[in-house]
């Protein structure tokens, strides 16, 4: 492989010899600068807090330590958040998705009477919408205040999803359909049992986008949940790295103010690799949807 | 329907018509009542519904006696909230944002595809992808919080610089924070639809000019340029449409007490008066002159797309 390349290479003229290097260097740069950080945050979270507010990282490993770890782990709200994260992702994840993908069936055929009149009041709601404070207040009118219904039902239809699924049936061709309209077969058994099957790898995009969404976002969580029994992750992570008040658990014992300061701040680094780690792991499976998805969006536009 | 006895057997009356659509319904109920209702009734509730709060702004809501109830205040809440000094500033602050992160922010994704594109080997570019992609799964929050720990006054930035600034709450740094941030978490994703847009430029295409002895540069022009101009001009134009949607989570995640002078947004604001303030009417206004720009925006580049595009909208 390397000695091909190399020729490749030596064969360019030297104008774009230079351009390659040029490139190569910014692109390296590029990487520098997303790892360098992951890689400082990875290297805080085992190293001491005095030692490190006062030297920096060090190597000298009689200074690193897991407490941090030790803390974090034991601690019960970060479990409950991640619970409640998992919980509230993998719902929203089906309902939406089960939403969504039935609605882009009807979209998807010509025949389909109201067609017109369904895609108008959908399209509209992309760019305009009642806003913050009315939206507040009707999920308050309906009592869903404070409950999971909240998270879960006001954004489980996608409108852009669904276009995005519509365009991707319409791909699918239609001597499909024909045959299984001569075999007499309904909506439900053509779409449920020749369309779907087709479709997996936009459904698996689709619902990436919403697991992930889901599991990032702490917005809803923040102003239509009260209870600390029912905070999804983000909001445990938000109170320990943006608003610094860890959980009283997870630095009580220590005596001083300054103390429990300066355990706080070391809490923050191992606190971003734990929260970080389970999406870090699925993600290189992700992967592969990444395209099909993107393009998928791509032909819409 | 095409071969429906009913439909060939039916004239052309209105009350035929009538029939007709009856027997397409009673044919296809299960398109409307299983496939259609679900997305219809969300759309219906939590999408229009709070449209019709909107007349909330026109008023001095008081919860209890309803929108109805509450005494009919007008425009007083759009004439306060725009003859005000501190709203002015809200509406540049998200104005500076969104147009400074649009024009660093919008060509950084392209740029990185074009690198992309020139790494020859195949499993080095799945590799280089798999870093650059990375950051977009990180959420806002674990984002926000490595931005306070590597800009503190004993973090890396200052480490590497031999200084001790407190970032954080320099309302001169926040922009730069905010859209350097962005780009280290999104371009990488967002060149995604730029590198498929490449790879699809004809390989048989490229192979000719650099047959031809074209160089990189020619080869840009010839060839890679018009395989993503499209997708570079209808992405644009989508970022301008947005340009007043500037994201609440992120500006709410990374601002101090201190740096408000440039880190208050109108969504940020919007949701401080309404739900922290219990200012319903007025939030709402501020939230709806915000919808109202956005939206004029959105048809004004939807025109220009058509009158540039042969009549072609997005």
């Amino acid at each position: 492989m390397k000695p091909k390349k190399k020729s490749e290479f030596s064969k360019l003229p030297s104008g774009d010899k230079t351009l390659l290097i040029i490139a190569y260097v910014i692109l390296a740069l590029f990487l520098i600068a997303i790892i360098l950080p992951v890689i400082y945050i990875i290297l805080a979270s085992f190293i001491d807090p005095i030692t490190l507010q006062n030297n920096g990282l060090t190597f000298d490993f009689s200074k690193w330590t897991l407490t941090a770890y030790e803390r974090v782990l034991s601690n019960g709200q970060i479990w409950v958040g991640f619970k409640n994260a998992l919980i509230y992702s993998v719902l929203f994840t089906i309902i939406s998705v089960v939403v969504t993908l039935l609605a882009a069936y009807p979209m998807s055929r010509a025949d389909f009477k109201g067609r017109g009149f369904f895609n108008t009041i959908f399209v509209i709601t992309m760019f305009f919408g009642g806003g913050l404070i009315p939206t507040y207040l009707l999920i308050s009118n309906l009592g869903m205040l404070d409950t999971i219904w909240a998270i879960l039902i006001p954004g489980a239809f996608s409108v852009w999803n669904m276009i995005i699924a519509r365009t991707y049936y319409m791909g699918i061709p239609r001597d499909l359909q024909e045959a299984a309209e001569i075999d007499g077969a309904t909506e439900m058994i053509y779409f449920f049992r020749i369309l779907l099957p087709v479709c997996t790898p936009i459904i698996a995009t689709i619902s990436m986008w919403q697991f992930v969404g889901m599991w990032n976002s702490y917005f809803d969580a923040m102003i239509y949940l009260n209870s600390a029994s029912k905070q999804p992750l983000q909001l445990v992570l938000r109170a320990i790295l943006i608003q610094s008040q860890p959980d009283p658990g997870m630095v009580s014992d220590m005596q001083s103010t300054a103390a429990r300061a300066q355990l706080a701040e070391l809490l923050k680094y191992a606190t971003i690799i734990i929260s970080s780690l389970p999406l870090m792991i699925m993600y290189p499976f992700f992967q592969k949807y990444f395209d099909s998805g993107i393009m998928a969006g791509a032909v819409k536009g | 329907m095409k071969n429906n006895p009913d439909s060939v057997a039916a004239g052309s009356s209105g009350n035929s018509k009538m029939h007709n659509a009856l027997v397409y319904f009673r044919q296809h109920w299960q398109l409307y009542v299983i496939f259609m209702l679900p997305a219809f009734l969300l759309t219906i509730i939590f999408r229009y519904i709070p449209m019709g709060g909107i007349a909330i702004a026109f008023t001095e809501y008081n919860p209890i006696r309803g929108i109805l109830g509450s005494e009919w205040v007008g425009f007083e809440h759009f004439q306060r909230f725009l003859s005000s000094p501190d709203f002015l500033r809200y509406l540049v602050n998200t104005l500076k944002l969104s147009v400074f992160g649009l024009l660093w922010g919008f060509p950084a994704p392209i740029l990185l595809a074009f690198l992309l594109n020139r790494i020859m080997s195949a499993k080095t570019k799945q590799k280089i992808q798999l870093v650059l992609y990375m950051p977009n799964f990180i959420s806002v929050i674990v984002l926000c919080g490595i931005v306070r720990i590597l800009l503190a006054p004993t973090g890396m930035l200052n480490m590497l610089l031999g200084t001790s600034y407190n970032f954080m709450t320099m309302p001169s740094a926040f922009r730069t924070i905010y859209i350097a941030s962005g780009i280290w978490q999104g371009a990488g994703w967002a060149s995604i639809i730029y590198t498929a847009a490449l790879s699809n430029a004809s390989k048989e295409l490229k192979e000719a000019a650099v047959i031809d002895g074209a160089n990189i540069i020619q080869q840009i022009q010839a060839v890679e340029w018009p395989a993503i101009k499209d997708t570079v001009l209808i992405q644009f134009i989508m970022s301008v449409g947005n340009i007043m949607s500037v994201g609440f989570e992120k500006a709410y995640a990374l601002q101090t007490d201190l740096n408000l002078n440039a880190s208050e947004i109108i969504s940020t604001y919007v949701y401080k008066k309404g739900l922290l303030d219990g200012d319903y009417g007025f939030s709402t206004a501020v939230g709806l002159f915000n919808t109202v720009i956005n939206v004029i925006l959105l048809v004004t580049m939807n025109t220009l797309v058509k009158k540039m595009n042969d009549g072609k909208g997005i």
